[in-house]
């Protein structure tokens, strides 16, 4: 075992299970690089390199570069994976969901339901998330609540190399649409990840650290800066439970509603826009369901209502973090 | 004054991976008197909470970490010392250590920093060895069902104080191949012997747990000449039951709410299964080929809930130490099955401890370990 980035996790996961399943193949924009120039082959591996390396392992037939086209190529991966192949397909940033949207939500997500169980879609469509990378309001979004939202596709959001890899792996081996969100300025981060090939479960929540005193709810990054909030709220003897659901569809939601029982306080941390958000809709989960348990309000940590902004400022100060997470946790338990 | 009858208290390193631990309880007080060996400092690292032993006697001076403070690996957290000492001189001692500690780098101490591997019967088995230096009969310590060499975290260093120790994970287990070719115990008492054969070590104290006492009476009973010492903490391979719901949930459990309820059963006090613990196992079980090994293991040595491999009376031909520890409070092999060993094996049987010895009740299970090896040593 040694120590991967999160960038290096899901390369890994990738050519392990294409390694294992002459099925499984990789397409996107720069995906490899260099396809129909006079340039060099694996140039790129994706905007940010992640799929770099596969294409000299596993050749051109399995590693397609495609035209600057949502529509077509994500189309194409959804008609790949509806008649026998697994692909891993690259919507480079998922601002650009608003051009094949309908391949995936009406199409993909739609077909096991639509053939009566008989059709199944083994699509895993990566896509990065996420601000902080000063790439301005159109490759900054966090939108996974849209996809979240809509029955029959899968959503799955990696805090960490570790369960990135293992999250990866388990999209590909899933039978069903996957949307596998990578948050852009994570894909240096670094931990012990196994060389093995491993899965971790869709459905089961990580329980990242134990305490009596509040629970938060975190997705992504936004784990990271909860566990910073965590271990600062220690110091002054509040003691949290942090949980990381991994995958928004499907939920865990005995796990939250569990330490909602046992903590009586609630705080949901969410990178994506307040309103229709994961936010909203574990603070409904557990207003319906767990109310009597609660002993003060429902905190949610969020950016503010508007697009991510530009200017560097701005942006930062739109990004929710470790202050505003504690700020939450007090305020939910005055 | 001089300061050689002070006696720093050290964080104390338990399992490659510590780099600190947390004060949870102090059970000594500044001013009492405590005597070599005695329990003063209740430590929680990571996985598991532990005791710390005063390594000599003298009175608690000084306790540096309050109760709720983590400290690195090393660091001081008491002072020991005759009353004789003036509180000057602690104060001086504190403030001489403070200024020239260090704490180890994260990187020295990871768990990448002494992990090796060997390739012998046909695996890869991944070991670590403490104590090299020394020159007595090295230990093997062999863990049970579903554990990895990480279980003796407690044991290796104390142990090592002495003698080599070297700690492996078995096939299907910790960083070791996963995929087996054989499950039996045969082949497991196949691949310790090639292991210690590729050490190039002609003799063994062995010490194994559970099942991995089963390969060491095995191994003592196909090579008795490489044995010097038998020790068999909650040991298979003496009596025919064994708890089949315990080994059947924990190949079943995949949920961290069922595996939790599973290792439970493992400790006389529950509350030691910690959440990283579970989370421990969980990423264990997940690997490729992991869970499928534990199911192997399982069907070839618990067939039909009953253990195959029985060694019980055969040990009365030991031609050297056989020691066995069992917990009185163990769930998952019944310590009565003790009784019906021979009168050779000496058997303790310690109280408020379950299938863990080495874990729950380490200080006490170093020390038996460690005069049982001497003992066999003349």
């Amino acid at each position: 075992m040694t120590k991967k980035t999160f960038r290096q996790a899901i390369n890994e996961a990738i050519a392990q299970e294409m390694r294992r399943d002459h099925r499984v193949i990789v397409m996107g924009e720069d995906n490899a690089g260099g396809m129909g120039a006079p340039g060099e082959d694996d140039a790129w591996g994706g905007v940010l390199g992640v799929t770099k390396g596969l294409m000299p392992e596993f050749g051109r037939g399995r590693v397609l570069d495609t035209p600057i086209t949502e529509s077509a190529f994500i189309g194409a991966a959804v008609g790949a994976a509806a008649t026998g192949l697994r692909p891993v397909a690259e919507l480079m940033f998922v601002d650009f969901l608003g051009v094949c949207f309908d391949q995936i939500y009406n199409q993909a997500g739609k077909f096991r339901y639509m053939f009566g169980g008989k059709a199944v879609t083994p699509l895993v469509v990566r896509t990065m998330f996420g601000a902080g990378f000063r790439a301005a309001s159109q490759h900054s979004q966090t939108l996974y609540p849209i996809f979240t939202h809509c029955p029959g596709l899968k959503v799955v959001i990696p805090s960490s190399p570790y369960e990135a890899k293992g999250l990866m792996t388990q999209a590909i081996r899933d039978d069903d649409p996957v949307i596998f969100f990578e948050h852009k300025v994570m894909y240096d981060d670094e931990e012990e990840v196994p060389d093995e090939a491993y899965t971790i479960p869709f459905g089961e929540a990580n329980i990242v650290r134990e305490g009596k005193d509040a629970t938060i709810v975190a997705f992504g990054r936004m784990v990271q800066f909860a566990k910073q909030a965590a271990d600062e709220l220690a110091k002054e003897g509040i003691e949290t439970t942090i949980i990381d659901p991994r995958t928004t569809s499907p939920l865990d939601e005995e796990s939250i509603l569990e330490s909602v029982e046992e903590t009586g306080h609630l705080v949901v941390v969410d990178e994506s826009s307040p309103r229709c958000s994961m936010a909203a809709d574990i603070s409904r989960l557990a207003a319906e369901n767990a109310f009597a348990a609660l002993k003060g309000p429902i905190k949610t940590v969020t950016p503010p209502h508007t697009p991510v902004p530009f200017a560097p400022e701005l942006e930062d100060a739109y990004i929710p973090g470790p202050a505003d997470i504690k700020a939450a946790v007090r305020a939910a338990m005055a | 004054m001089s300061s050689d009858k002070i006696l720093p208290l050290n964080m104390p390193k338990w399992g490659l991976a510590m780099t600190e631990g947390t004060v949870v309880g102090w059970l000594a007080a500044e001013g009492d008197t405590v005597s070599g060996k005695e329990e003063i400092v209740e430590i929680e690292t990571e996985k598991i909470t532990n005791v710390f032993e005063a390594p000599e006697g003298g009175v608690l001076r000084r306790q540096v970490i309050p109760v709720g403070e983590k400290a690195a690996v090393g660091a001081l957290i008491g002072v020991i010392a005759p009353p004789t000492v003036s509180d000057e001189d602690i104060a001086a001692f504190v403030d001489e250590f403070q200024a020239g500690f260090v704490p180890p780098e994260a990187e020295q101490t990871g768990e990448e920093a002494a992990g090796q591997s060997l390739e012998c019967g046909g695996y890869t088995i991944s070991y670590r060895v403490e104590g090299k230096d020394h020159d007595r009969i090295p230990a093997v310590l062999i863990h049970g069902f579903g554990g990895d060499g990480n279980n003796w975290l407690f044991n290796l260093q104390a142990l090592a104080q002495e003698r080599p120790v070297y700690v492996l994970d078995l096939p299907g287990h910790g960083k070791s191949t996963k995929t087996l070719k054989d499950a039996s115990l045969d082949a497991f008492t196949g691949v310790t012997a090639a292991f210690i054969g590729a050490l190039g070590l002609s003799r063994v104290h062995l010490a194994g747990h559970s099942l991995g006492a089963a390969i060491c009476f095995a191994m003592l009973a196909r090579s008795p000449d490489k044995v010097a010492s038998v020790a068999g903490l909650a040991p298979a391979g003496v009596g025919e039951d064994i708890n089949i719901d315990f080994i059947d949930g924990f190949v079943a459990a995949g949920r961290r709410k069922e595996l939790k309820a599973v290792l439970q059963n493992l400790f006389a006090d529950p509350g030691l299964v910690s959440r990283e613990m579970v989370e421990g196992v969980q990423r264990y079980k997940r690997l490729e080929g992991a869970n499928e090994a534990l199911a192997a293991i399982a069907a070839a040595n618990f067939t039909q809930g009953k253990q195959v491999a029985r060694f019980g009376q055969s040990l009365s031909r030991a031609s050297c130490p056989v020691m066995v520890i069992w917990g009185r409070e163990d769930k998952v092999i019944d310590p009565a099955q003790a009784d019906a060993l021979p009168a050779n094996v000496v058997t303790h049987r310690l109280d408020a401890v379950g299938h863990m010895p080495h874990m729950e009740a380490a200080s006490r299970v170093n020390a038996l370990l460690s005069d049982h090896f001497r003992g066999a040593e003349g």
